[in-house]
């Protein structure tokens, strides 16, 4: 018998450490624009990661993630708007939000909290249904937040957008939530409630069996993906300063299936290697799409590539597990006699 | 005042109609392979270009609807060589990401080689006229699409319940290994459910053009989702089911939008996906489907 996992304090350190440092070179030495482009890869990384917990490690099969961004986006967005120019932009705002202009900590809480909060009304309706219903059901929930913001405009100015919000964010602030959104996802991978999640998804009715809240353990899994969505919505909408009803629509969600999917359903590892690489892939491409006027190349390509991997690799790049290296105490764990 | 809901009444029938074509083949097909095809929308944008595509260069319209009908066989045929046939037997989700993924890249390669910008689309004037029934007068176009839907889901019927491929085609819908092990090809007629299906699609695609006037290559994709609603609705995997399904949808929008106050109208599509999981909680098998599998 394998003692459980314990966390290589080391290894981590060190990993977290080394991307302090990258982190500071590319502030230091790249271009605002290549800046720009690492901080929406390491949003793609929290993303994929905070899927890996509901969708990889858990088994739910959630397109949800762009809704829960998108609500998380707005309203910290509408908390940390010039008060002077709320009443023009948003008539209808209650007065007493209306005078409020947050910092962005404290706005983003909020907006992770929306995004938390209706995460669990909607789980509680939709994670009783299974497999591509429960996709169909979230992709569904993302065309209703879609709807309702297009349609509240004196909140949110509808279909027009929010435009102008100040721009917050920086490398440093989303370095921190990623690694918070990782480390978060790590321990619970290697706990106890990550093996129950690991349980539910490979045979619902053994996890059951062996005293698993199952209902209980995939909302918890739900939820949190949607809090670090919400979170990961609010740094977006202050690192690009505008924001539409449809910004975070349904190619986002398959982008966030398709990182889960390439780097190995329920790899922490592999989310966030396959979250750079694709995110990056798709940022290079843009210049090839632009002069062959080929628009779309990059999601054709990004496709292919994901049906090329279910037929020539299913399990992804890490399967669900983690190198070895940064799991080192488990060999040097004693191995327990039985 | 009767006049209003005769002319509601129709509109709902005629995307009744629509989305009954479609989701009639999402149907069949995921009746046979138990997959949702996602991709299935998608022949509704490629039957509207392929119409687009002869239109102009000529063709008589006579010509063009079983020339359509046929690019949608082949796309059908196509979309189950290349995605479905070495997917099966993998797990469900493997299935539906692929098709996903087929999907965005049927999407995106037609953004890719045909512009995104939408492009008109008119039937002949004939169609415009318009047709008196009791106090309303209706277009034609209504009218053709309403018939169309009705004499090809009648050939449907007929075909799944009268051949021999039908007979093949509901026995491997049953039990795909016991109907091998009844002689029937199986991959034969896995590929005419997805021949079926489609044609009816690529079909849908020609009327979709032709009333709503314009198309684009995203146009698949609400048809596509709400054709898979109107599955849930009448009970996924049953072809009376997913017409009654259909109907009920067109008409549940078009009275959502016609009944109710104005500025109401913007939330049809919430309504309609609202409705989606309402139906997926209360009523879970639809209202003909058999609970043979789990959804909830």
């Amino acid at each position: 018998m394998r003692t459980p996992v314990r966390h290589d304090w080391l290894a981590g350190g060190a990993v977290i450490l080394l991307g302090a440092v990258a982190v500071g070179l590319v502030q230091a030495l790249l271009s605002d624009y290549l800046v720009t482009l690492a901080c929406i890869a390491l949003i793609y990384v929290m993303l994929t990661v905070s899927l890996q917990v509901t969708n990889g490690l858990t088994g739910l099969f959630s397109l949800g993630h762009p809704a829960f961004m998108t609500i998380g986006a707005y309203v910290a967005a509408i908390l940390t708007y010039p008060a002077q120019r709320k009443s023009f932009m948003m008539p209808d705002l209650p007065p007493w939000l209306a005078t409020q202009q947050w910092d962005l900590l404290p706005a983003m809480l909020i907006g992770a909290v929306a995004a938390t909060l209706s995460a669990v009304i909607v789980g509680f309706c939709v994670l009783r249904l299974k497999g591509h219903y429960l996709a169909v059901a979230t992709l569904g929930l993302i065309i209703i937040v879609r709807v309702v913001i297009n349609n509240q405009d004196g909140y949110t100015r509808g279909g027009l957008g929010l435009s102008g919000v100040a721009r917050l964010t920086d490398l440093w602030w989303v370095y921190a939530w990623t690694v918070l959104a990782v480390y978060v996802a790590w321990r619970i991978k290697h706990a106890s409630l990550g093996r129950a999640m690991l349980a539910i998804r490979e045979n619902e009715m053994a996890a059951r069996c062996m005293g698993i809240d199952v209902f209980r353990t995939r909302l918890l899994a739900f939820v949190l993906g949607a809090f670090f969505a919400g979170i990961a919505g609010g740094l977006m909408v202050h690192l690009v300063s505008v924001i539409t009803p449809g910004s975070y629509g349904i190619p986002l969600a398959f982008n966030l299936v398709v990182m889960v999917v390439i780097g190995g359903t329920g790899s922490i590892t592999g989310g966030i290697v396959a979250a750079v690489a694709i995110s990056l892939l798709g940022e290079a491409l843009k210049p090839f799409e632009e002069t062959l006027e080929l628009y779309g190349l990059s999601q054709v390509l990004i496709a292919l590539g994901l049906i090329l991997m279910l037929r020539l690799r299913p399990q992804g790049m890490f399967g669900s597990g983690e190198p070895r290296f940064l799991l080192s105490a488990v060999r040097q764990a004693p191995q327990a006699v039985t | 005042m009767t006049q209003y809901y005769l002319q509601q009444l129709i509109n709902g029938l005629m995307l009744g109609s629509l989305y009954a074509l479609v989701a009639i083949g999402f149907s069949m097909i995921y009746g046979i392979v138990r997959l949702i095809n996602f991709a299935h929308g998608d022949v509704v944008m490629i039957g509207a270009f392929a119409t687009l595509a002869l239109v102009g260069a000529g063709t008589p319209w006579l010509l063009v609807a079983p020339v359509v009908l046929l690019t949608g066989v082949l796309a059908g045929i196509t979309i189950e060589r290349a995605v479905f046939r070495p997917i099966r037997g993998a797990p469900q989700v493997t299935g539906f990401i692929a098709t996903l993924a087929l999907s965005v890249m049927i999407e995106n390669g037609g953004v890719m080689l045909l512009s995104p910008q939408p492009r008109n689309f008119l039937f002949p004037d004939v169609m415009r006229t318009r047709v008196p029934i009791g106090p309303a007068t209706v277009s034609l176009t209504d009218l053709v699409i309403i018939a169309t839907t009705l004499i090809l889901v009648g050939v449907l019927v007929l075909v799944v319940r009268r051949t021999r491929p039908g007979m093949a085609m509901r026995a491997t819908a049953e039990n795909l290994a016991v109907a091998r092990l009844m002689g029937i090809d199986v991959n034969r007629t896995i590929m005419a459910a997805f021949a079926l299906g489609s044609a009816l699609a690529a079909i849908a695609g020609l009327l979709w053009g032709g009333r709503f006037g314009q198309i684009d290559p995203l146009m698949g994709f609400a048809p596509g989702l709400k054709a898979f609603v109107a599955c849930v609705i009448g009970g996924v995997g049953s072809i009376p089911g997913a017409m009654i399904g259909g109907y009920l949808l067109g008409l549940g929008e078009v009275l959502f939008v016609g009944l109710l106050p104005p500025e109401y109208s913007g939330y049809r599509d919430a309504f309609v996906f609202a409705t989606l999981i309402l139906v997926l909680l209360v009523l879970p098998n639809g209202l003909l489907g058999r609970s043979e599998e789990e959804r909830a």
